[in-house]
């Protein structure tokens, strides 16, 4: 009963204007204020490319949504950040099904040392589901739609630490899908693979907007205007910029933001 | 260039001094454990192992004492590996790295270094008396378990730390709990390390005596035991009181005794060791 209800909040979102929005958000880690007050809200179904110096708060900004900042020490919040307009914050809110609706890709591939099945199969088994069939079409499609099945689909019980890393990180990407979230929060997911490895991940991050809502931080400015719809420009814990990515590349409105797009600075 | 000269000097001097200082445990060990076996090794035989103990010392067997160390030793690790480790994982990932938490870690950190008869009269006093278990298997058991308690614990958490963050952000990512994360990746990831820790600290609780001793554990005991609230000796104290005896049988069958006790202890450290290089190769 709960999940039918559920599943048509999420497929009725897909029409909502809004997937994401921040509305005057802070945070401090101890006395350090890494946010300064941030609103941005992101559309569904388009690619949202977070760029900025190293330390300006993006990756912090990114790890709000699925509430990853939980656990670090001194961190504390201000504001409300919404996902189809719904506060994740809330005290009503589980953090463990919010993070099944969001999923998270980050800059290193972390599989876990188990098995490329085991993998893949992960956030579905702690949920409870054992079917074995169940399990393996999800394994198979999820692989699919990382394009890593035809690669894999004769060792799936092979460890996935032997996998290369461009392999790994398209692994991890399957992980994430296999839950069905509908969105995915991407941390610099290419900045540790070789440039083949990286514009398969790209290519496949075009794909995956049909279906998702995908924010992804970025260090490579090529990278942000190839693969985003808009962009948002981030600088020392605030948001300078943000706009279509062909604007902000072409004719930011800003100095800073140009600065920065032209490599004068960061 | 006489400066050269005098560092290079310096520096082949140390090098000889380290070489002494490497082989000086080593050497005296080796020593001894030749000694012990030209003493000991031709009282080995099966009679030996099954042999009830004796006032004659050519009959006498460790069969007892030998029973005794494994029952403390099976019972020891049945109490203090849920608890060690239950403690380490609060300590490691739940709890809040706080002032209370510091304090409770130099706490821990300090119990490892507790002497180990100081833990003898506080089993004598909760276990055999208050808890009114007497001088049993298992007053020993709980005594032991809590002598090596801070090892576990200790040595827990250093496996639990060796596990990449990147394992636990991928699993909360997934939406998984905590529980779900300690039980699911990190305990896997981190066996092989508990495991070398675990058997490090019961191959210290398998040659304990004082504590033993102060608990009431007999040197003469007539039956192995078969229940854990049966009395018991171990082998330490079969040891101990054999050297003891003027006759000089006896102190063949405690040279025979230390050999088993030692070889007991090395095939543990063995499997520690074993375990902990299987699991380096883990995340590399």
């Amino acid at each position: 009963m709960g999940k039918k209800k559920k599943e048509s909040v999420i497929e009725s979102s897909i029409k909502r204007k809004y997937k994401l929005q921040a509305k005057d958000v802070k945070v401090w880690y101890g006395d350090f204020m890494a946010i300064k007050g941030i609103s941005m809200d992101i559309k569904p179904n388009k690619v949202t490319a977070f760029i900025g110096p190293s330390g300006c708060g993006k990756s912090t900004f990114l790890r709000l949504f699925n509430r990853m900042n939980d656990y670090v020490d001194g961190f504390k919040m201000d504001g409300t950040i919404n996902i189809d307009d719904k506060d994740i914050n809330d005290k009503d809110i589980n953090v463990e099904l919010l993070r099944k609706q969001v999923g998270m890709v980050f800059q290193k591939p972390n599989p876990f040392p188990k098995s490329i099945f085991e993998n893949v199969a992960y956030g579905l088994k702690i949920q409870g589901l054992k079917d074995k069939t169940f399990l393996e079409e999800r394994v198979e499609s999820s692989l699919k739609q990382v394009a890593l099945w035809e690669e894999v689909k004769d060792d799936l019980n092979k460890n996935a630490l032997a996998l290369s890393g461009g392999q790994q990180q398209r692994l991890c990407i399957a992980r994430t899908l296999a839950v069905e979230p509908s969105i995915i929060l991407m941390d610099e997911p290419t900045s540790a693979l070789d440039p083949i490895s990286t514009a398969k991940i790209e290519e496949l991050i075009y794909q995956l907007k049909d279906k998702y809502t995908i924010v992804i931080v970025t260090h490579n400015m090529q990278q942000a205007s190839r693969i985003s719809d808009n962009t948002a420009f981030f600088y020392l814990g605030d948001l300078i910029e943000y706009d279509k990515t062909n604007k902000i590349f072409t004719n930011p409105e800003k100095k800073q933001t140009e600065n920065y797009i032209t490599g004068r600075f960061g | 260039m006489n400066n050269i000269r005098k560092n290079r000097l310096k520096d082949q001097a140390f090098k000889i001094w380290g070489i002494f200082c490497t082989l000086l445990g080593l050497v005296l060990l080796a020593v001894f454990i030749g000694n012990i076996l030209i003493d000991g090794i031709m009282r080995i035989d099966w009679a030996f192992v099954m042999n009830l103990p004796s006032r004659h010392a050519e009959e006498s067997g460790i069969y007892t004492a030998l029973m005794g160390s494994i029952w403390v030793l099976l019972l020891t690790t049945l109490i203090a590996l849920p608890v060690g480790i239950a403690a380490a994982i609060y300590l490691e990932e739940y709890s809040k790295k706080n002032k209370l938490a510091t304090i409770l870690e130099v706490n821990i950190s300090n119990l490892a270094g507790v002497p180990s008869i100081i833990y003898g009269l506080l089993g004598l006093e909760v276990f055999v008396r208050i808890m009114e278990m007497g001088a049993s298997v298992l007053a020993g058991s709980f005594t032991l378990a809590l002598l090596i308690l801070p090892i576990v614990i200790v040595s827990t958490r250093e496996a639990l730390k060796a596990v990449p963050k990147s394992i636990r952000d991928a699993s909360f990512a997934m939406g998984a709990s905590k529980w779900q994360t300690v039980y699911h990746q990190l305990l896997p990831a981190s066996f092989g390390g508990i495991l070398t820790g675990v058997i490090l600290a019961l191959s210290r609780a398998v040659g304990e005596t004082a504590p033993l001793i102060v608990i009431g554990a007999l040197a003469y005991v007539p039956f192995a035991p078969s229940s854990p609230m049966d009395e018991f000796s171990v082998l330490p104290i079969q040891i101990f009181n054999w050297i003891t005896r003027p006759q000089h049988g006896f102190v063949e069958n405690a040279a025979a005794a230390i050999i088993i006790l030692l070889l007991i202890t090395f095939v543990m450290n063995g499997i520690a060791v074993y375990f902990r290089n299987k699991w380096q190769k883990k995340f590399k």
